[in-house]
């Protein structure tokens, strides 16, 4: 059945908020079917549409697609956001694996305990200005082209935005140390897609608000499944 | 610089075993500088070898790659493993994720303490024969044929055969449900390029005991 993608999620960001990123950077517009309750999820699980009982679940050209990597990586496939070789796909992929794992970690301060907290987001900080972004720093200072790979727009690009602006929500000053990734940012911002998915009212989520972390953890039994 | 890609990690599994399999699955010579103390970490680190600080990390192809799903995307990729097209890819990339998942439970298992490993051993039994092996052995039903995805084998075959070899050495009788799981893995294990890796003497590498545990954790500050 043709049509639009259609996203079966939490109203979050979570592990979805990254294919809705990279949808909306390819201009593809898409629904979304949240689980506001746990039986919402285990009706899905019920009815025999998660292959591994997991969302994100993504309804995309006759599909169900499970697994946000391999969500990611069709995607990036279809709308030519995966470089143009191999050792293209293979620079991108090692870039965009990176930015996952500081997402990764961004994720789950909002689950930290309030003793650990502190600690946890200077870990944050720490892994985002000396592990990761001088790299990234560094590739786009040396090949002074506009994007990461390729001298051509790519899933890498639009990921490392996104990281890059959820970084800026644990310290907004992060990017102080990094001119190139500064205007690297306002760039890809201004992509017309990429602009339009930046304003209110486009389905891009909020970070977790506090209140509805009891909510998030009864959804999905986190520490218990 | 051509020649035969160089593995960069500790010796034993962990995250570099998919990738060794996968090699030895294509018939791909390799060789390994093992990484044995925190000083050989550090000097890695300090002499820029590793682009996020990081093992395991791939000499290929004029490359030093790192991030394990990068450097697997890119053997599958290069020795014709990754199926045909975007669908078959996708197929194989859920797949794929799927054993991922639980290897990696398995993998963990061994630096839990004490008391929570019995807890663990019994959520990985549970997940592999009520989640992930179910979804393999249906998919093997209803097509029938010898491999997971696009009547070829790729990514996915050998990856399920590690996930499932793993999980034996966690309860041997594992696969006793799964008749087309029990079939599949005979199958995959005769393949010339797989069988020489499942014989002793390989580069495939054995389960951590306690004593590698410790070193592990020393090397990585854990």
């Amino acid at each position: 059945m043709s049509g639009k993608p259609k996203l079966y999620y939490f109203d979050g960001r979570g592990r979805m908020e990254t294919i809705r990123w990279l949808l909306a950077a390819a201009g593809v517009e898409f629904e979304e079917q949240f689980c506001e309750t746990r039986e919402d999820l285990l009706k899905l699980r019920q009815d025999g549409h998660l292959l591994f009982q997991q969302v994100p679940m993504v309804e995309i050209d006759g599909m169900k697609m499970v697994q946000t990597r391999a969500i990611l990586n069709y995607i990036a496939g279809k709308y030519n956001l995966y470089g143009k070789n191999l050792k293209e796909r293979a620079l991108i992929d090692m870039y965009v694996e990176a930015t996952s794992d500081l997402n990764e970690i961004i994720m789950h301060h909002p689950l930290q305990p309030p003793e650990n907290k502190a600690k946890h987001l200077a870990s944050i900080i720490e892994k985002a200005t000396m592990r990761y972004f001088p790299v990234y720093e560094k590739a786009l200072k040396d090949h002074g082209q506009d994007f990461l790979v390729g001298n051509q727009f790519s899933r890498a690009d639009v990921q490392l935005l996104e990281t890059i602006l959820m970084a800026e929500e644990c310290k907004p000053d992060i990017l102080s140390k990094f001119p190139v990734l500064q205007v690297f940012k306002a760039r890809i911002s201004n992509i017309p897609t990429i602009k339009k998915f930046l304003q209110p009212g486009s389905q891009r989520k909020l970070p977790l608000d506090a209140a509805l972390i009891p909510k998030v953890i009864s959804i999905f039994n986190i520490g218990n499944e | 610089m051509a020649g035969k890609p160089k593995l960069h990690y500790t010796k034993g599994r962990g995250k570099m075993e998919s990738i060794r399999w996968l090699l030895a699955a294509a018939g791909v010579e390799f060789e390994e500088q093992f990484v044995e103390t925190k000083e050989d970490l550090e000097k890695l680190r300090k002499d820029g070898h590793l682009l996020f600080q990081q093992v395991p990390m791939v000499e290929i192809d004029g490359m030093k790659m790192v991030q394990t799903r990068a450097i697997l995307s890119y053997i599958a990729g290069k020795y014709n493993l990754y199926g045909k097209d975007l669908k078959d890819r996708a197929l194989i990339d859920m797949y794929v994720e799927g054993t991922t998942d639980l290897m990696g439970m398995i993998m963990y298992l061994a630096f839990q303490p004490p008391d929570a490993k019995e807890k663990n051993l019994a959520l990985i039994i549970e997940r592999a024969t009520t989640r992930y092996f179910p979804v393999y052995e249906k998919v093997l039903k209803d097509h029938g044929q010898e491999f997971l995805v696009g009547n070829h084998v790729s990514w996915a075959d050998v990856h399920l055969l590690e996930a499932i070899l793993m999980a034996e050495e966690c309860k041997p009788d594992i696969l006793s449900p799964f008749p087309q799981l029990k079939a599949f893995k005979g199958r995959i294990s005769n393949i010339p390029t797989i069988k020489k890796f499942l014989q002793p003497g390989s580069q495939r590498k054995p389960p951590a005991d306690d004593k590698f545990i410790a070193e592990v954790k020393k090397i990585f500050n854990i």
